[in-house]
């Protein structure tokens, strides 16, 4: 398990890049998106992978002693989810919004530096 | 001590915005209830400030839960003194946008936004957790991609599309940082991590969290040679936003990066040589960026990265004295860079253009402007006694401790660069002889404003040219703000035991 998920991480960050370096606007978005499973993918892994092992402290027992499944990462996950939810959509309707008003997909046309005021 | 009431910064400017937004479109409410909201959001930062003064960290768990365990929140004297020049730009900028921001922006929300990137910064200054801060971080630059895109111009969107890349880019790689470090220790309270970190033994995966750590703040404080998005960006917004990134947003970046670097990697010797020589690099091509441009707010841009470099330098001499010099110049530089971008939009609603080459005559049109002018300028600088210099002298004198010669000649080179700048700015600008220029339609020119307005927008430049020169003069008690910062950051055992409660914290 913890290798395949490694090799998927990988494969997720590898794309990512591969995606944001080239030059269209939407593949920047969507090299951003897959970078980002990638990250959450990776939370989860260094977190500790364990099966059917909650962690839930049973009646006749004060501590947990057993190895069990930590709870944080998942909350983390849950946070870092929410945040590029929202973060990605803006950005979607930015690069929407820049076709409309720039007329170009290609990244290397963009130029702010162009108008002299 | 615990106490719930420090997170009132962040309290009192959510319940802002989120009034604010039952205000929608009615222009006048919102400003004054902005204004009222600034000023009590000042009171509060200063009864903070004094609070951590006499009587050291307070904190408070989020939920009861002890540390490590829940979120906490810990004001040191390095956050609430953020939180207080946080809430001094926040007010002055908040000031100079009731005379500036035109009121189709206004109905867009532009300042429930402008609260909500406070109460971001402000939880940033004010958390213990490495995660936490990281959805701080995430608070702010939502809001900031919002102000840097409103109003839609073609020049904001392009400067928008790097902007938010580059942040996005960071966040990612920042949240990676904590992975790593989360599977290396298992923890995410600041003070917890500080003890982990020093015993995990696979100190290689320290170094690559660090340094991972290192780019993602990097890329948000701007330093080589991650800066290119900033001078791409920072001229687009209108000047009340500029004003506001410029003075606090790359600087939260030096905040975490002084923090984590303090608190939680204490850096090895290959980390000092690596931060040395990025500070450098930010430096040198800060100050030759700056001198080639003409815009007048590109060339602050360029000056902001310059700058920048003379914090990571001081970090990277790592000794307690250079630190004093970096924690003296974050709050100077905070100020004056907020002063000047406020002061270039000033310039722009007189004269209708930011190219220095078609300015000019301002000592002739407005002399009292001029000297008011004078003060930001040369306080970057750091004409003695005006407040750029106190902090130079300890930066020099901390990399002459460590004996990084190459560090202290590209301080004073940078300094040189900007004094060359500040020169051409102020020929070309107070008084070179002024040239008519066209009249465009869109700009509301000064002469226009009624007064309440033009005083609106000269207020602010004049209240934060008098903090500048509180700086300067009163040098002495500024100067023992930064050694009490500096100590804490160099020996962090104080932090630690006051926020895992280990000892009894009575250090006054």
């Amino acid at each position: 398990m913890e290798i395949l998920l490694i090799i998927i991480i990988g494969l997720l960050y590898a794309a990512g890049i591969y995606m944001m370096l080239r030059r269209s606007l939407v593949k920047l978005i969507i090299g951003l998106i897959l970078i980002s499973h990638g990250v959450n993918l990776l939370i989860f892994l260094v977190g500790g992978i364990v099966k059917g092992e909650p962690p839930v402290i049973g009646d006749s027992m004060k501590l947990l002693t057993d190895i069990y499944a930590d709870p944080i990462p998942q909350a983390l996950i849950l946070t870092a989810i929410v945040i590029s939810f929202g973060l990605q959509s803006f950005a979607i309707i930015l690069i929407k919004r820049t076709y409309k008003v720039v007329k170009t997909d290609d990244l290397d046309v963009l130029n702010p530096q162009g108008e002299e005021i | 001590m615990n106490n719930p009431l420090i997170v009132l910064p962040v309290i009192i400017q959510l319940a802002t915005a989120i009034i604010l937004i039952f205000f929608w479109g009615k222009t006048t409410v919102q400003k004054v209830f902005s204004l009222f909201s600034g000023v009590v959001n000042l009171g509060i930062a200063i009864w903070l400030f004094t609070l951590v003064e006499n009587d050291g960290i307070q904190f408070m768990h989020g939920g009861g839960w002890e540390a490590p365990f829940g979120i906490t929140f810990v004001a040191d004297m390095f956050s609430v003194l953020m939180v207080l020049l946080t809430a001094i730009c926040g007010l002055a900028v908040t000031q100079y946008a009731t005379g500036s921001i035109r009121n189709k922006l206004v109905r867009f929300g532009f300042y429930p936004i402008l609260h909500f990137l406070l109460m971001g910064l402000n939880g940033a200054f004010l958390t213990g957790d490495i995660f936490n801060l990281y959805v701080w971080f995430e608070v702010i630059i939502i809001s900031s991609f919002v102000l840097i895109t409103m109003g839609g111009e073609k020049i904001q969107i392009e400067g928008a599309v790097k902007y938010v890349t580059m942040n996005l880019l960071a966040s990612i790689i920042f949240l990676t940082a904590i992975a790593l470090l989360y599977g290396l220790t298992g923890s995410l309270n600041m003070a917890d991590l500080s003890l982990k970190v020093a015993e995990v033994q696979n100190r290689t995966l320290v170094n690559v969290t660090a340094a991972l750590f290192f780019i993602g703040f990097g890329i948000k404080s701007a330093i080589f040679p991650l800066y290119f998005w900033l001078p791409a960006s920072y001229h687009a917004p209108p000047p009340a936003v500029s004003a506001i990134f410029a003075g606090l947003l790359t600087k939260v970046g030096i905040y975490a990066i002084l923090r984590v670097f303090t608190l939680i990697f204490i850096p090895d010797d290959f980390m000092l040589e690596l931060i040395s020589w990025v500070a450098v690099l930010t430096i040198v091509t800060g100050a030759l960026g700056a001198l080639v441009q003409n815009n007048l707010r590109e060339i602050f841009s360029y000056l902001i990265i310059c700058h920048i470099g003379f914090m990571i330098a001081g970090l990277g001499f790592y000794t307690e004295v250079a630190l004093v010099g970096v924690v003296c110049y974050l709050i100077h530089d905070i100020i004056v860079k907020t002063n000047l971008y406020l002061m270039a939009g000033l310039v722009f609603k007189i004269k209708g253009t930011y190219n220095i080459k078609r300015l000019g005559g301002f000592y002739k049109s407005y002399p009292k402007l001029s000297l008011l002018m004078a003060v930001p300028l040369f306080s970057l600088v750091g004409v003695p006694p005006l407040s750029g210099f106190w902090p130079k002298i300890f930066l020099i004198e901390g990399g002459f401790d460590v004996g990084e010669y190459l560090g202290v000649l590209v301080i004073i080179l940078g300094s040189l660069i900007t004094l060359v700048i500040v020169a051409k700015i102020w020929t070309e600008v107070i008084w070179k002889e002024s040239v008519e220029l066209p009249k465009r339609d869109y700009i509301k020119y000064f002469h226009e404003l009624r007064p309440r307005k033009q005083y609106a927008v000269v207020m602010p430049i004049v209240a934060l040219s008098m903090v500048s020169l509180f700086i300067g003069f009163g040098a002495e008690y500024v100067i023992r703000v930064s050694q009490h910062i500096a100590a804490d950051l160099i020996d962090t055992s104080y932090y630690i035991d006051a926020v895992l409660g280990t000892a009894n914290p009575s250090r006054p």
